[in-house]
């Protein structure tokens, strides 16, 4: 919403400066987004006549002017087309300063001294672009400072207002908010009733009356709008932002921004029988004023005549009805529609007009007569005609305004303090209320043009906010405390991150929907879930694993010449499952090149599988589940370096080196390993018990076993913990051979196993029978031998 | 017994003259030794009369303890210089760097959501989190934003089904929090969300953390003094805070935070276009609309809310200048944040 501050202090003029002004307006939730002047900063331009104009004798473009500038006549060399004698222009004159800090001296162009210049719009910095010459009204005072004139000492100001305040989306409404902020009365524009000269009606018919409950409207002949706006009209739109149409859609707009009724006319001459608003049928279509022809679905509200659509109610007319240059007779409409019947329904076709954005939000519902007898009388002035009678028709019952219960015990319950009651009485009045004293508090009415208002707290809100909220007190923190228990068998993500933020990794923050080539090469079939209307294609799935985003980001930094990425990331992913979506709590790292940074003791060994999972390893280790691996098959990892992980025998996640030919498809020059894990499990961990420390020495034995190449370590050493009885306290794989000397099929682990008795020394014997059941176990289960 | 004078002298030069331990101890064998001049000395005590014997015992044994004084102290000296010699043949260049990892980092983001939820967590608050892809009445209806209403504009939702949406702010997690459990309540809800709007000042997903707190007492002033005091501890400044009237459908009052400009201590810069302030966060009394959604008496209890942007405080905090970056994962930028 743009107005011109000049316009808001014919209402309501306070003493207080721009600044001061729009400081108090957002202080009270009108937002001001900008204050611009309406023209740029100049001096010494003025209001002057061409009084003859001769040709140039060495420039076909040039005219020679002789300009009445009031006081002396002056010759002007001149380019603009329009330059005429009889006209009415600004004239910067000699020692004028222009925008751009730009000064008028006396010059010679082609030879013909110039001693000012002729100014257009764009000059004065009235318009972004202009064409030729501006004209004046032509009976302007010769003369005249043209800031005087014009009345440019003025401010565009811009409010960015929250859906709640429709009503302040007029000047007549943020003028009762600067009149109430100011202790000022407010006084309304007092409407003169336009007399009606004939009896001249169009019959309506309100079919839909639910969605429009008050429809009014009225004929006028013999206007004449081949002639344009005063300038007057055409500079209040303009420092309100819209352009200068004709007379008559100018004064309609001119109404909207001054009472925020928006009105239309239709050229009465184009409608056939009587106006019907209405729902509309299958297969209709409307070409609008815009240019743009819409095929109406079903049900959209209608202004029609008894042939076809008019206008999208509320929303856009039709260029078929519409008014031009030679229209003769009129019909002005302005209406109430029912708020949350016409919301999203511009929307709904890809339109947003001055008009739906009011209609949505709510209009004065006792302002459609007044704006008709407004707008008649502007355009009776500038485009004369004759007013017929006023026609209302009201089909369904006003917006109910019930009586609210104001109790001062809520105001001192929810605001903190206690509000004198002449403030309560003089804010809420000021503001249009009706305030009556009750028991306790007072009984409000809301008026016609406030939809944000219909309980109790809406009261409240409107007396903070006038009172002001930096007026309201301050109260420190202060509460009761609330002892939770000191939860110790779970551990926060924050730890989780902190530990692999120690092991050397940086934690990245990728988008939640990636690009659907990445999810299909990494999700192994599994469907995920696509957005509607994503922001782009390559953001359009919501991501099944955050294994693709650490590989962008990988990707990203790998281009930029980084040798050695380790990162990782924590939230969430999103399956789809038998019993619904799955939003299940993710974390994923990915490292690739240079084992650490490049030093003068490292030799650049590159990372593999062991490095991460040491990493993971160390996250897992005091998880509360047992943990195991076992190979995987995933088809975007390597198929001979990947492994699942379980937590008490339940998948948890997966580890491996992203598959070589990914790895080339994108362009990462050295191997990637990953690993995605879930959260939940490994954030649970138990609360550490105590056991005795046994005071009986230990016994370890050392054993080299040959066994087959293929076989997974972790079979054996889980053979072993079965075999090797309860006295087993430690168990090490500390070696791995495989190669000159070995069956090249077979492959020799050394394993270290320590015994202790916690009550007693075992003895030599014990430990060999253990020792013996081990081999004898591995002997029968995977053909192990004994390594000489 | 001159000879005894004489072979003190012989073997105290003997002795300063061991530069190592095994000649000094090769002295030790020659005098002291069973087989050595003094100890032979001491063997020939025999053959003297009983008279002389005393005292000639007494003068040898005297040369003897002087020896083996002599002896380890040149020997102390020389295990010294041998110490000193190893030393400062191990030495080595200290400043030359540590083997091993480097410390990595957090993301500003979650490192910005650790100080604020450490704040809240400090006054008892709890920290909630919730799903992402949320139904349209967590989302809106329950948080008093009707299909259609003007507010979903300003949200600009993306949308799975007609029916379920990437959730537009984290309040939906406070209304599964109201509807799963009894006031009083104070939670803070961390997390990402998602608006379909992406240029230099938007990104198409990004961070808040929301707040709630009900109680039977709770006022727009105990609302006012917690935003204040979170402010001043979250920029570690006894900096200026205003509440300006706004409007969100699920709190009433509601209220715009603006603080006073960190880059220019309100003088007026760039970044807050010349104003002095900062829009920073948005807060108000939370509607009864919402509170009988979930069942919770209106007249009994009263609550309030906040919600911050995470990456706006993170911008201001730390001087980022860009918001993409956030989500860019340049190493170079994430690296800034140890």
């Amino acid at each position: 919403m743009k107005f011109s501050e000049q316009w808001l202090r014919e209402w309501v003029n306070p003493t207080v400066g721009t600044d001061e002004l729009a400081a108090q307006i957002t202080m009270a939730g009108l937002e001001v987004d900008a204050i611009d002047p309406v023209a740029g900063v100049f001096s010494g331009v003025v209001v002057a006549e061409i009084v003859a104009t001769a040709p140039h004798p060495d420039a076909e473009k040039l005219q020679i002017c002789r300009v009445n500038a009031g006081s002396e006549e002056v010759q002007i060399v001149c380019g603009a087309a329009n330059a005429r004698p009889g006209i009415k222009v600004p004239l910067a004159t000699l020692g004028a300063v222009l925008p751009g800090d730009f000064k008028i001296k006396k010059a010679k162009l082609r030879g013909v001294e110039s001693f000012g210049m002729l100014c257009a719009e764009e000059e004065l910095g009235l318009a972004e672009k202009s064409d030729g010459l501006m004209e004046l009204p032509l009976d302007a005072p010769v003369g005249e400072d043209i800031r005087v004139f014009l009345g440019l000492d003025d401010s565009i100001i811009e409010l960015g207002l929250t859906p709640n305040r429709a009503d302040c989306l007029s000047v007549r409404g943020i003028a009762r908010e600067a009149a109430v902020l100011n202790d000022m009365a407010f006084t309304d524009l007092d409407v003169a009733v336009v007399a009606a000269v004939n009896d001249s009606k169009l019959p309506i018919r309100v079919e839909a009356g639910a969605d429009c409950p008050r429809y009014a409207g009225r004929v006028i002949r013999n206007v004449d709008v081949s002639k344009p706006s005063p300038l007057w009209l055409q500079e209040k739109l303009r420092r309100c932002g819209l352009r200068s149409i004709d007379a008559v859609v100018d004064v309609t707009n001119f109404i909207l921004v001054e009472l925020g009724q928006p009105m239309h006319a239709f050229d009465l001459d184009k409608l056939s029988g009587g106006l019907v608003v209405r729902h509309s049928k299958a297969d209709e279509s409307l070409e609008l004023l815009d240019g743009q022809t819409l095929t109406l679905r079903e049900g959209s509200l209608l202004i029609a005549d008894e042939q076809q659509p008019l206008a999208l109610a509320g929303i856009m007319g039709g260029e078929a009805s519409s008014v031009c240059s030679a229209t003769q007779n009129l019909f002005l409409e302005a209406a109430f529609f029912t708020p949350d019947l016409l919301a999203g329904r511009a929307r709904s076709y890809g339109l947003h007009t001055d008009s739906s954005h009011r209609f949505e939000r709510g209009v004065d519902f006792e302002l459609p007569a007044r704006a008709i007898e407004r707008a008649t009388a502007l355009i009776v002035a500038i485009c004369g005609g004759e007013p017929g009678p006023v026609s209302v028709v009201d089909s369904a019952p006003m917006p109910e305004r019930k009586a609210i219960l104001l109790r001062e015990r809520r105001i001192a319950k929810v605001l903190g303090m206690d509000m004198a009651a002449s403030d309560v009485e003089s804010i809420l009045a000021g503001l249009g209320l009706t305030v009556t004293r009750v028991e306790g508090g007072w009984e409000v009415i809301a008026p016609s043009w406030r939809f944000d208002i219909s309980i109790e707290v809406d009261l409240l809100e409107e007396l903070a906010r006038i009172y002001g909220y930096n007026r309201l007190p301050v109260r420190p923190i202060q509460d009761a405390l609330t002892i939770r228990p000191a939860t110790e068998s779970k551990r926060s993500l924050s730890a989780l991150r902190q530990q692999l933020v120690a092991r050397g990794y940086q934690e990245a923050v990728t988008y939640s929907f990636i690009d659907p080539a990445m999810h299909k090469a990494m999700a192994e079939g599994i469907e995920g879930v696509e957005l509607l209307n994503p922001i782009s294609a390559d953001m359009s799935v919501m991501r099944t694993s955050l294994l693709p985003g650490l590989i962008k980001t990988a990707m990203h930094n790998a281009k930029r010449q980084q040798p050695r990425i380790r990162i990782f990331e924590a939230g969430q992913r999103f399956v789809k499952g038998d019993g619904g979506l799955q939003q299940i709590p993710t974390l994923a790292a990915l490292i690739t090149g240079r084992r650490t940074a490049e030093s003068w003791n490292e030799s650049g060994e590159l990372v593999d599988f062991y490095d991460l999972k040491g990493d993971l390893e160390s996250l897992l280790s005091v998880a509360a589940g047992e943990i195991t691996f076992a190979p995987g098959s995933y088809a975007a990892l390597h198929p001979g370096q990947c492994a699942d992980v379980f937590c008490d025998k339940v998948l948890i996640g997966r580890i491996g080196a992203l598959h070589p030919s990914l790895q080339a498809q994108w362009d990462m020059v050295n191997p990637v390993y990953l690993f995605e894990i879930d959260q939940k499990p490994v954030l649970a961990r138990d609360v550490p018990k105590f056991s005795e420390l046994s005071k009986f020495p230990e016994v370890r034995r050392d054993l080299a076993l040959i066994v087959a190449r293929e076989l997974p370590a972790a079979d054996v050493l889980q053979a072993i913990r079965g075999a090797a009885g309860d006295c087993l306290s430690d168990l090490k794989l500390f070696d791995l051979y495989q190669g000159k000397g070995i069956d090249p099929e077979r492959k020799s682990l050394a394993v270290g196993l320590t015994f202790r008795h916690s009550s007693r020394t075992l003895n030599e014997e014990e430990v060999n029978q253990s020792v013996a059941a081990v081999v004898q176990t591995l002997q029968e289960a995977f053909g192990a031998s004994l390594r000489n | 017994m001159d000879n005894l004078e004489g072979l003190a002298a012989e073997a105290a030069a003997k002795i300063s003259a061991a530069t190592d331990a095994p000649t000094l101890d090769q002295v030790r064998v020659e005098y002291l030794g069973k087989k050595g001049h003094i100890t032979a000395l001491l063997k020939g005590l025999g053959k003297l009369s009983a008279e002389e014997r005393p005292a000639a015992g007494a003068e040898i044994n005297r040369v003897k303890e002087a020896l083996s004084t002599q002896i380890a102290d040149a020997k102390q000296l020389l295990d010294l210089a041998a110490v000193n010699a190893r030393l400062e043949a191990e030495k080595i260049d200290v400043t030359l760097s540590g083997r091993g990892q480097q410390a990595g980092g957090l993301h500003p983001v979650t490192r910005t959501i650790e100080r604020i939820s450490a704040f809240f967590e400090s006054i008892g608050f709890e920290v909630v989190e919730g799903p992402e892809i949320e139904d349209d009445y967590h989302n809106f209806e329950a948080l008093n934003i009707p299909a259609h209403h003007p507010a979903r504009a300003m949200h600009d939702t993306f949308y799975v089904d007609e029916s379920t949406v990437l959730r537009t702010h984290t309040s939906p997690v406070q209304v599964r929090v109201m509807e799963s459990s009894e006031p009083p309540l104070k939670v803070i809800c961390p997390g990402r969300v998602y608006r379909c709007d992406s240029d230099l000042t938007h990104t198409p997903m990004f961070h808040q953390v929301e707040g709630l707190l009900i109680s039977e007492e709770s006022s727009f002033a105990d609302l006012k003094g917690l935003v204040e005091a979170f402010l001043r501890s979250f920029f570690e400044k006894e900096l200026n805070v205003r509440f300006r009237p706004s409007y969100f459908p699920f709190t009433e009052p509601s209220a715009e935070v603006d603080i006073e400009c960190v880059m220019c201590n309100g003088e007026g810069c760039r970044v807050c276009s010349q104003t002095g302030w900062l829009e920073i966060m948005g807060c108000g009394m939370v509607h009864p609309q919402v509170f009988e959604h979930v069942n919770i008496d209106t007249e009994r209890f009263t609550g309030f809310a906040f919600g911050m942007g995470v990456e706006r405080l993170a911008m201001l905090r730390y001087g980022v200048n860009d918001l993409r970056l956030f989500f860019e994962n340049d190493l170079r930028f994430l690296g800034q944040f140890r």
